[in-house]
């Protein structure tokens, strides 16, 4: 749905609303590298829970478990500044820059857009409507779905690397020191951080599959809009 | 009161040997030769401290490695540094004479001795489970805690549960530190711990008459500061992804990394891999085993001891998180295929009836 500022945006420019500019550059670099980095993390996460066969020769002739784990460090050291810096645009950027952190959980009209579009998604409906930003479906799986993990996530895995990087490191003091004491021993710790990579492939699903589904079906762009940032929309009708 | 040293001279140790001692003894506490003047200091002027060792629910697999320590010896640990007043295993009385024995340290150390818990107290059927001199064991450890100085937590048991208080623990056996929450408790797990680290932690506090440093966990982090993992000497095979495979493979003959074998080492907190066992000779990885976990919490409800993805115990059914996770991706999957056929036909149908609408 046009909020009332999307359309006073359009209508200064003296056109019909057509097109409105809604992820600005940060936020589509953040969408990408986090993307990317989280791509890493499952690869690399997945073969240090299970690791590739075992290297011929001397030990000090390999590294790969060491890569493998250097890699996924790496990556999540590119993702927590990613997401830190997603937080500090929440902040200075558009209003859409907002949406994904918080939910208008009191608002009556927008549980009734959550219960259309869950209509929309069965069937129930025969057309979708416009929106702007994240439909209130999609706003309601990004923050429950992907915000909540990526959040677990950080926390369980910088506790994680802590423990190898130990006490006196920042991640040690800041994450290990009571991450570890909350879930009772370290190997609960490891066990959750591996439930949260499935829960993450499972947003990664929906999410891809929403996305590409929503472009085709619904009335505006998705797919390009995450590249350009502009949100086209396919007719005029409200 | 007679301190350590008059006692240690009164049979027949020779000064030198006494200092050998106290240097060995720093260098068991990882602290620096300058602290051995201090701790030779100390047991010159200090009296001995009293401690009372109680067994609740156990097997005595603390006592057994207790003894053996080596550095220091268990016997100068408890012939000359503490006054061991009472433990049922290792005292001479027995019976009314020792429960005496308890009482009268009680009376005169009020204070000022030290608890050492092996063991923990069942708590239902009113405790009956574990039954001390005619009463529940709960009701001794709770009488003896009253006016000690603090207390150490020996082994799994105390420190956590182990193995009676694995699912279901019919006799609800409870860890110390949940019964007794207003003194100082020092937890020094492992299923048993390491001998020299249980006389370590005695030798420390006796020396410095504080306890060591703790995590936050109550353990002290001189010994469970790292993971096995941290310091394990097959670490390089584990760095190069060298893994044993089976137990019998050419992996496990060349000694390669236990990790797929299921080693808990990883995720367990303890000094094995450093202090190792039996006067320093070997340790479970070091003799070709992974490492089981025992001083971790709830390390008997972890599933198996071979599998590094763990059991997920919810609503009776058991699987691992991979299993769950396959299961979950694979159903959304079959959705995802599922609903975009019918968003097709629907998309397909719409356009039709939209062309002869026009």
């Amino acid at each position: 749905m046009l909020s009332a500022q999307d359309m006073q945006e359009a209508a200064a420019h003296g056109r019909a609303v057509k097109a409105v500019y809604v992820y600005e550059a940060p936020v589509r670099l953040w969408h990408w590298v986090n993307a990317l980095a989280i791509s890493v993390l499952a690869l690399t996460g997945w073969f240090i829970a299970s690791p590739l066969p075992s290297q011929p020769g001397e030990a000090s002739a390999n590294f790969l478990m060491g890569y493998v784990r250097f890699t996924h460090f790496a990556a999540g050291y590119v993702l927590l500044a990613g997401f830190l810096g997603r937080i500090y645009w929440a902040f200075v950027g558009n209003h859409h820059a907002r949406q994904l952190f918080v939910l208008p959980l009191l608002n009556a009209g927008w549980w009734k857009e959550v219960l259309f579009e869950l209509r929309w998604y069965l069937f129930l409906e025969r057309d979708p409507k416009k929106y702007v930003g994240h439909n209130p479906l999609a706003q309601l799986a990004m923050f429950g779905l992907f915000l909540t993990t990526l959040l677990f996530m950080i926390v369980t895995g910088f506790a994680l690397y802590g423990e190898g990087a130990q006490a006196g490191s920042w991640s040690h003091a800041l994450f290990t020191s009571w991450v570890i004491p909350l879930f009772g021993q370290s190997q609960d710790v490891h066990t959750w951080h591996h439930v949260g990579l499935w829960v993450m492939l499972f947003f990664v699903m929906l999410h891809v599959y929403a996305a590409l589904r929503e472009d085709i079906m619904s009335r505006q762009s998705l797919v390009s809009t995450m590249l350009s940032g502009w949100r086209m929309f396919k007719d005029d009708k409200p | 009161m007679e301190t350590f040293y008059e006692v240690m001279r009164r049979q027949g140790i020779s000064r030198r040997s006494f200092l050998k001692y106290c240097s060995l003894t720093a260098t068991s506490l990882g602290l620096a030769p300058s602290f051995v003047p201090q701790i030779a200091h100390a047991m010159e002027t200090k009296p001995r401290t009293p401690v009372l060792w109680l067994h609740g629910l156990e097997c005595t697999c603390c006592s057994e490695s207790f003894i053996r320590s080596a550095h220091p010896l268990a016997k100068d640990v408890v012939l000359s540094m503490i006054s061991l007043d009472y433990d049922d295993l290792l005292m001479a009385a027995a019976g009314h004479q020792a429960e005496a024995a308890l009482d009268e340290v009680i009376e005169k150390y009020k204070g000022q001795y030290i608890l050492a818990v092996e063991g923990n107290p069942p708590l239902n059927q009113d405790g009956m489970s574990c039954i001390i001199g005619g009463k529940p064991f709960v009701e001794q450890l709770r009488h003896v805690t009253r006016d000690c100085k603090a207390i150490i937590s020996w082994g799994s048991c105390a420190s956590w549960g182990c193995v009676q208080a694995a699912k279901p623990n019919p006799t609800q056996a409870t860890p110390v530190h949940k019964v007794i929450t207003d003194k100082p408790i020092i937890k020094v797990p492992g299923c048993p711990p390491i001998a020299e680290v249980m006389t370590g932690v005695i030798t420390y506090m006796l020396t410095f008459e504080r306890i060591p440093e703790l995590d936050r966990q109550g353990r002290p982090k001189m010994f469970y500061g790292q993971r096995i993992h941290d310091k394990c000497y097959r670490r390089p095979h584990f760095d190069a992804g060298q893994f044993a495979e089976a137990w019998d493979d050419e992996g496990s003959r060349k000694g390669y990394c236990l990790y797929k074998m299921g080693c808990k080492g990883p995720t367990t907190y303890n000094a094995c891999s450093t202090v190792r066992w039996n006067g320093g000779v070997s340790f479970p990885i070091q003799s070709g085993h992974g490492c089981i976990g025992c001083s971790e919490d709830g390390f008997w409800d972890k599933g198996s001891f071979y599998d590094r993805v763990t059991d997920i115990q919810q609503f009776g059914v058991e699987s691992t998180a991979d299993q769950v996770g396959a299961a979950a991706i694979g159903a959304v999957g079959a959705a995802v295929a599922a609903h975009a056929a019918v968003s097709a036909i629907r998309q397909s149908r719409t356009r039709q009836s939209d062309a002869s609408n026009k």
